[in-house]
């Protein structure tokens, strides 16, 4: 396949970016969308300019680390596909494809297509876990059985990969996906419900500090979203949100 | 210097016990005192960090992610192995314990695979009671399933994603000591030097991938938990930047390197499809329980279907060679990675591989799907069900326990693996060796610790399906945390490290000078250019089978190539910055030692033993051949220069319970 790559180079937070143009020819349909990133990166370094930056690791979909906007869709053209899985298959000979960075008042660029995603684990530290210590003497783990149905919609919600991707596509730049993911996960489980309120209240607390905006229910993020998290947790957070702080007894 | 495995005196099941309550400890009010760096967040690291947070303890860890939620641990599919027994079909630790040695080949630290069993019943009530959603039946009670290898079904599992939800629970533990300031977490971090002052391990020396600053980080005491070597392969299962560099960075410093020839290669992962590939994608084992292995019984229809002439479901059931239920009528699908990767190859050799590189085999689900579609039927009262309507219910059934699985090959092979059989070929996958420690977990260094796979301790010469999850959890709940407190105990009045001293000066100049090297080369060639050409001369001399012509030949050459790196390799831009090239090439650099000290292991070790296949040395039915009288030792290597002249070291290896027997999966 031959294509013409529309990449936005940035050098660092400070400088302006823009987009620049890269014809690339002979990228085969079986590889991956990163794997044709690789073939241009070595074009680049070849023609001693600078490879474009972007963030991955696993190549698999499931570490969370990749990240790219690519022609106006976050992780490109196929649902629940995350951008190292998407593979070249999925564009014709010919096209021309626009990379762009996470867009995001929150999530500022690094570099070229690298983004800050340090907002999430903020969120996470505010209230994201269950205040239990390593010790060899926590209860027998069959000694409380959870429904199954209980059990699949934790995981179904645990299963978000913090990528980000529902903030990039949010047009108001919005978290809540994210975030009600893990609030959710923990309000489906018995371990969870003693620190539901504060964890609810302290994580959405975070999540504005750290700017993001709110949900006014478009549902672009769900569609986006690799892993498929529905819209039902953010109803559910809101839900936990209203419980708290209605009856929040300190 | 003397190895000393300090493995506690009496009764296997008491060692740990005992060892616990004779063990020196850090008293709280001290331990606010003591500063311990981890190098990693994965379950190892991540577990660790935590545990060590709470028990109060300041800990400083470092990630090269952009979050140490996105360790390599997050990929691991299948699930996790322990003694709960919940199943009633007769496991213990005893027998966990047993199946690990044996699945090991015999080469494992008898006295620490004990201690792995016994903790693991603890790591599912401490996961459970950390909101990590395990699969549950309709009683609420957790499910289990069976893996390669083992005769009892003790994996729990959450779905195909039970490394991102363990990871997720010590991620989350983390959090909140991160949130009370007691662990100081540094992002986009590498480690790329240890600090030893007065022989002791006493801190680090950073790089920050976004700014490009070298830095200085003190402890009382380092932990090494930075995960495996495969990519040295190039191809792998491992994420892009697993990497050999703190592992190799201690080394050099002086912590024995042990097995280094010890690679698993698991059977099954998705085949590769062309020269741009960057990596390989793997299938969870758990697939083996459903999934039937198969290749054509006759050349001229494998020949057929490399050329797309004929399709898998067109050829009949007795013109199939199920080989595994064929060579081992006990064990079938589920024998041991080795020896099913062996057996693949073994096939694809003969000339019955299956796609269009002939390097694949079928990983057959239609047996399994009408089974679960009948069963399903039962349940739901249908009285002579269609054949339609049970492969339906079938699929349904199929999907519920593989269905991200089944998508991640559809995604990546576009073929619907419900309707033809998958194809899988083994790649490269985890590393038994790693950093010699001792009981303790402690390297040849003192202060310096090394836990999780970066470590050799626990699989032997092969590791288990779901047991380097349990492995790395063992080791950051429960083993490091106590053990750490016995030489942390004669540091309570040691009060701060400096790093303003000669010790942090030279190894930060020490940094600064490679970098600067590596920049000034401006050669022709990219770090990829290397790193594949090392990657072709591994996996062809020192993959699934090894011999000592190819051995001899492949130390020459990574010598060869690891001179053209330092002459020509051709790094874009500058220090002072990220820079994803400069970051690869510093660890390329240390594969291209890595790789010469695992092939002359590998040549030193003449017998075969679990996934060190030597040609040499192989039964008449062409069964890994062990050789105990020479080989019952732990290969630690010193370094002292050139890799491949390390010195050899002998851990001797005891086996007071469990008899030395050669392994059979018949």
């Amino acid at each position: 396949m031959d294509l013409i790559l529309k990449v936005w180079r940035q050098k660092d937070s400070r400088a302006k970016g823009k987009i620049e143009t890269y014809p690339i020819s002979n990228i085969s349909e079986h590889s991956s969308f990163l794997e044709m990133m690789d073939v241009l990166n070595d074009k680049l370094i070849e023609d001693g300019k600078e490879p474009v930056a972007f963030d991955h690791d696993c190549r698999e979909g499931i570490c969370g680390m990749c990240s790219m906007y690519i022609n106006g869709q976050a992780h490109g053209p196929s649902r629940g596909t995350t951008t190292c899985q998407l593979h070249m298959r999925s564009f014709n000979d010919g096209d021309t494809i626009y990379i762009e960075p996470w867009r995001s008042k929150s999530l500022p660029v690094i570099k070229d297509l690298v983004v800050d995603r340090s907002a999430f684990d903020r969120i996470q530290q505010a209230g994201g876990f269950i205040s239990v210590n390593t010790s060899g003497n926590t209860q027998d783990a069959n000694a409380v059985p959870i429904p199954k149905d209980d059990a699949d919609k934790a995981f179904d919600a645990a299963a978000c990969i913090g990528c980000a991707a529902c903030v990039a596509t949010c047009k108001n730049s919005s978290a809540m996906l994210f975030v009600a993911a893990k609030v959710s996960q923990y309000s489906y489980l018995p371990q969870g419900e003693v620190e539901a309120k504060d964890r609810v209240v302290n994580m959405v607390e975070q999540m504005d500090k750290e700017g993001f905006g709110n949900c006014t229910n478009t549902g672009a993020c769900e569609v986006e979203c690799p892993k498929g998290i529905s819209l039902e947790y953010i109803a559910r957070m809101n839900r936990e949100y209203v419980k708290a702080t209605l009856i929040k007894e300190k | 210097m003397m190895l000393d495995s300090k493995v506690p005196t009496g009764p296997i099941a008491d060692k740990w016990t005992k060892h616990k309550n004779t063990i020196n400890v850090v008293g709280p009010a001290n331990k606010r005192n003591i500063d311990i760096i981890v190098v990693g967040t994965g379950l190892a690291g991540g577990s660790a960090s935590a545990s060590l947070a709470e028990m109060g303890y300041n800990v400083k860890a470092f990630c090269y992610q952009d979050s140490p939620r996105r360790a390599h641990s997050i990929a691991a599919q299948g699930g996790i192995n322990a003694a709960k027994n919940y199943q009633n079909d007769g496991d213990s630790i005893y027998r966990l314990f047993y199946d690990t040695v044996k699945g090991g080949d015999y080469r494992a630290r008898e006295a620490n695979v004990y201690r792995l069993a016994e903790v693991s019943v603890n790591i599912i009530d401490q996961c459970v009671a950390q909101g990590v959603p395990f699969a549950r039946d309709y009683g609420g009670l957790l499910d289990n399933r069976s893996f390669g290898g083992v005769l009892v079904s003790r994996t729990f599992y959450a779905r195909g994603q039970t490394g991102q939800q363990l990871l997720l629970g010590a991620y989350s533990a983390m959090n909140r000591q991160i949130a009370k300031g007691k662990i100081k977490m540094y992002n986009r971090h590498e480690m790329v030097e240890l600090v030893k002052v007065d022989g002791k391990a006493r801190g680090i020396i950073s790089r920050n991938l976004v700014t490009g600053e070298i830095e200085r980080h003190s402890a009382h005491a380092v932990v090494i938990a930075s995960g495996g070597y495969g990519n040295v392969f190039f191809l792998s299962t491992n994420a892009m930047g697993s990497n050999v560099t703190a592992s190799w960075k201690i080394h050099r410093n002086g912590a024995f390197f042990a097995n280094p020839c010890y690679t698993q290669i698991h059977p099954t992962c998705v085949p590769r499809s062309g020269e741009h590939q960057s990596k390989l994608t793997l299938m969870s084992e758990s697939l083996r329980n459903d999934g039937r292995i198969w290749v054509p019984k006759n050349q001229e229809d494998a020949e057929l279907v490399r050329q797309k002439k004929l399709k898998p479901t067109d050829i009949k059931e007795e013109d199939r060679d199920y080989y595994l239920e064929r060579r081992y009528p006990a064990f079938g699908n589920l024998v041991p990675r080795d020896v099913a990767s062996r057996a693949a190859k073994e096939r694809c050799d003969a000339g019955f591989g299956v796609n269009s590189t002939g390097e694949a085999v079928y990983l057959d689900f239609a047996t399994a799907i009408e089974r679960y579609g009948k069963e399903k039927a039962l349940i739901l009262g249908l009285s002579s069900p269609s054949t339609q309507k049970i492969i339906e219910l079938g699929e349904a059934v199929v999907s519920e326990k593989y269905g991200n699985l089944f998508q991640m090959y559809e995604q990546i092979v576009a073929e619907n693996p419900y309707k033809t059989p998958m194809m899988i070929y083994p790649a490269v996958h985890y590393t038994m060796g790693g950093v010699w420690v001792d009981y303790n977990l402690m390297t040849t260094i003192p202060g310096c610790y090394c836990i999780g796979e970066a470590n050799f301790s626990d699989h032997g010469a092969n590791r288990l399906g779901a047991s380097a999850l349990m492995q790395g959890l063992a080791d950051g709940y429960f083993v490091l945390p106590y053990t750490i407190g016995d030489y942390l105990s004669q540091d309570i009045r040691t009060g701060p490290i400096s790093t303003d001293s000669k010790e942090f000066f030279d190894a930060e100049e020490k940094v600064k000078e490679t970098l600067d090297k590596m920049l000034s080369i401006k050669g022709e060639k990219t770090v990829d250019y290397f790193h594949k050409k090392l990657g072709k001369i591994m996996w062809e001399y020192a993959g699934m089978a090894r011999n000592k012509e190819g051995l001899d030949y492949a130390i020459q050459e990574i010598k060869n190539i690891r001179k053209e790196f330092w002459t020509n390799v051709k790094i874009p831009g500058s220090q002072n910055e990220m820079n994803k090239e400069l970051e690869k090439a510093g660890r390329v650099a240390d594969f291209l030692e890595l790789g010469e000290l695992f092939a002359k292991d590998a040549l030193e070790r003449t017998e075969s033993a679990g996934g060190h296949f030597r040609e040499e040395s192989q039964t008449p039915e062409g069964e890994a051949l062990r050789n105990d009288e020479d080989f019952a030792f732990t290969s630690a290597w010193e370094y002292i220069g050139e890799p491949s002249e390390a010195i050899l070291h002998k851990e001797k290896l005891e086996f007071n319970d469990i008899e030395l027997k050669q392994r059979s999966y018949k």
